[in-house]
């Protein structure tokens, strides 16, 4: 049983004993006493870090130049120069067409869209565009360099146009990577590693926790494994699968639901294409119960895809329906955010009724 | 006296902002008519507009602009309570009654104004997110305003709009639109309903300076010029697109001329006679002739949200340099007691009555209650098939059928 020493949002030490992810090379033991950083500051020293080891990559984006509306960029214009940091206009189709463009060169372009619920125009281009290049040019050409930056999710008060999820409909294109962090550690070690793989990434960042979420995040250069999902507490009565923000909401949920004897195994997806089914289907053989957790609308959300194909993996050993609790189907509400949030008491009325099915 | 003509695309951020009022009152003396009585209305007073009107490929209008005392007292009333409006606003959501997101319009009125009076409540406005005083030029109650964005049951949405969707059906106003740029292929096509429909109206759809830059306004011009639809894009230009200056985002800042194809008129948007005069002329040529860009050159003393300072990306002296020369309440102002039609007093008191109608309104909004909590289910499709999501995981959904 893993030591539950860590509270959500605060992490000791980096070394993780995991029981059930396969953890590769890639970390590194902190070799620097850590600091304690808020989600935008981690993000910020990971654009830090990324300019500064390589020198054609890139920062652009809507008012980036002064630090940008999260402060997630600030200091990069001064550091680096306006040659390599520099504000678009407000053209997100044109942004990420034109990112596709820089990296087809070999350059790292980190295009920043201001809120995700503005990348609808640019929707084309990453799909038909960033998605495919590789492909219809038979490897000749690639835009692996392009990494596109959106702060995305609830933020309380945000509203039809501040707060939407849109991850599913870019996990239904193949030939890019969807990655969305839960903690300025994880931010910053997935953003590097994003930054630096070699396909294009939509990188997705909680914007409900960019203030609220402080941890304590090493400073040097360290990257995080893709397409490795995380056990954040092991458990054997119910698996439940989340991402983002609404992890710590389901962090609440598994404690209270741990008051009335129900031990909850919770997992962190990390990146949501292509998304690793095997730490998942371990933990459900395990368990024999799943529970999804979103913010995006349930019908259609990335949680019917993971649904799916886990019943198709462990079919005879699931002992209850997999249960989504996701936000409502209805355009994200403004005043009715509360009805519309997948809450901590819904998720744990799911967690009983499917513990005792 | 010559007058300078607005630099169409200096680089310099401050002083081209700048135009002192007073240059227009020299114009005015004049051009004065002599006034029988302060408030005769049948009196017609010509009032030149601070700057004469800059083209591009089409004539420009006359400076001269008809107007009357009774019209330039309701300009000044209107426009007074725009702006005492947005600033309760403001206290409002510092007192976080009003939550979301809410982009202030002071600074702008005289657009608003200036377009009312030259239309009619036939024609169809839509304009972007800082829609508040465009709402109420349309004919919104101040109570529908505050209701609106506090979320409450008495505003023009229900509740479930918020400062960004504010609409009026029943006078043309197509809302309030979150999505930058959005708002102006949806212009085009109501311009192309009112030609079909042929009642000789038109559609006016406002963007900024911020939304000039996006593809979707290039692709709704050619559509408009192409099928000489009666729609007129007007660009409010406050300089600013959020955090970016105009000159950093866009190569041509003179908005007026980047329609090529389409005709353009540049307006002094602080001046509320030259935008009427401009919006006048527009809806002329439009009805003949097919597109038009007005850029309206104006500015807003708020930051770009009530999130937004104003001040990490201008100074404190252009705004209150701009406050100080080109703000249009105070130009109408000036000219009302100049030309004698009411005295600083008698201004004074209107202002009063106006900070006791917005406080009223206020209070009024304050009692409207929330939306019924089963509100958040209706109007996803059409007509009341309300769908309610129950069960452990609210999976199971439940819908009402007509």
């Amino acid at each position: 049983m893993i030591a539950s020493m860590r509270r959500f949002g605060r992490w000791v030490s980096l070394v993780s004993k995991r029981e059930f992810s396969n953890s590769s090379g890639f970390e590194k033991n902190a070799e620097q006493s850590p600091k304690s950083l808020n989600l935008y500051s981690a993000i910020n020293q990971a654009l830090h870090i990324a300019l500064e080891t390589d020198p054609r990559a890139y920062v652009f984006g809507e008012d980036v130049s002064f630090g940008g509306v999260f402060r997630c960029t600030t200091g990069l214009a001064d550091r680096f120069g306006k040659n390599r940091v520099f504000n678009t206009p407000l053209c997100e189709q044109g942004i990420v067409g034109f990112g596709i463009g820089l990296a087809a060169l070999g350059n790292r372009a980190i295009a920043e869209i201001q809120f995700a619920d503005y990348i609808y125009p640019a929707f084309d281009q990453i799909v038909n565009e960033a998605a495919k290049f590789r492909y219809r040019s038979g490897n000749q050409f690639n835009c692996g360099g392009l990494t596109i930056r959106a702060p995305y999710g609830a933020v309380g008060h945000g509203g039809h146009y501040h707060s939407q999820s849109p991850e599913a409909f870019f996990c239904h294109v193949p030939g890019i990577k969807v990655v969305i962090p839960r903690s300025p550690q994880q931010a910053k070690g997935l953003l590097l590693s994003c930054i630096r793989d070699p396909n294009p990434v939509v990188f997705f960042e909680p914007k409900w926790l960019y203030r609220l979420a402080v941890e304590d995040v090493p400073e040097d250069d360290y990257m995080l494994p893709l397409s490795e999902a995380e056990v954040l507490r092991g458990g054997t009565d119910i698996t439940l699968v989340g991402w983002g923000a609404q992890l710590s909401i389901m962090e609440q949920a598994c404690l209270d639901a741990e008051k009335d004897g129900i031990s909850c195994e919770l997992i962190d997806l990390r990146t949501l294409i292509p998304w690793d089914k095997d730490t998942i289907e371990t933990s459900v053989k395990k368990t024999g119960r799943l529970l999804i957790s979103h913010e995006a609308p349930v019908t259609g959300g990335f949680g019917a895809e993971i649904s799916a194909s886990i019943v198709e993996r462990c079919f005879s050993r699931l002992e209850a329906p997999i249960t989504r609790i996701c936000g409502l189907d209805t355009p994200f509400p403004l005043v009715f955010e509360p009805f519309y949030m997948p809450t901590k008491n819904k998720i744990l009325d799911a967690i009983k009724s499917t513990v005792g099915y | 006296m010559a007058v300078s003509r607005l630099a169409s695309s200096s680089s310099s951020s401050g002083s081209s902002l700048v135009k002192p009022i007073s240059a227009a009152l020299s114009f005015t003396s004049s051009l004065r008519r002599s006034l029988s009585s302060s408030a005769d209305d049948s009196t017609t007073l010509t009032i030149e507009t601070s700057l004469p009107f800059t083209s591009h490929n089409c004539d420009p209008p006359s400076r001269a602009v008809e107007t009357s005392p009774k019209e330039l007292m309701s300009f000044f009333r209107e426009m007074a309570l725009m702006r005492r409006m947005e600033i309760a606003a403001d206290s409002l959501y510092k007192a976080k009654l009003i939550r979301g997101f809410c982009h202030l319009y002071d600074g702008q009125e005289a657009v608003a104004v200036g377009m009312e009076a030259a239309i009619t409540k036939k024609d169809c406005i839509i304009t972007a997110y800082r829609d508040h005083c465009t709402f109420l030029g349309r004919g919104g109650t101040l109570l529908e305003v505050f209701a609106e964005l506090m979320g409450r049951q008495a505003g023009c949405s229900k509740g479930k709009g918020g400062s960004m969707h504010f609409y009026k059906k029943e006078n043309g106003f197509y809302g309030g639109h979150g999505i930058v740029g959005a708002q102006i292929p949806l212009g085009c096509g109501l311009a192309f309903a009112q030609k079909y429909s042929k009642d000789e109206t038109v559609t006016f759809a406002s963007y900024g300076d911020g939304a000039a830059n996006q593809g979707q306004l290039f692709e709704a011009l050619n559509m408009a010029a192409l099928w000489d639809l009666p729609a007129i894009l007007v660009c409010e230009n406050n300089h600013y697109g959020m955090g970016t200056a105009e000159w950093r985002a866009a190569k041509s800042p003179a908005y007026y001329k980047r329609g090529d194809y389409v005709p353009g008129l540049k307006v002094d948007g602080m001046d509320v006679l030259a935008v009427k005069q401009a919006c006048k002329f527009a809806k002329e040529y439009a009805l003949k002739n097919g597109p038009l860009i007005l850029e309206m050159d104006t500015y807003r003393y708020h930051g770009h949200s009530m999130s937004d300072p104003g001040s990490t990306y201008r100074t404190r002296d252009e705004i209150s340099g701009v406050r100080q020369e080109r703000d249009p309440v105070e130009r109408v102002r000036k000219l009302l007691t100049s030309h004698d039609i009411a005295s600083e007093k008698e201004l004074k008191d209107i202002e009063k009555e106006i900070r006791k109608a917005v406080d009223e309104a206020i209070a009024q909004a304050k009692e409207s209650p929330m939306p019924e909590p089963s509100e958040l289910f209706t109007n996803v499709y059409v007509k009341g098939y309300g769908v309610e999501s129950f069960g452990a995981d609210r999976k199971e959904v439940r819908a009402r059928l007509p």
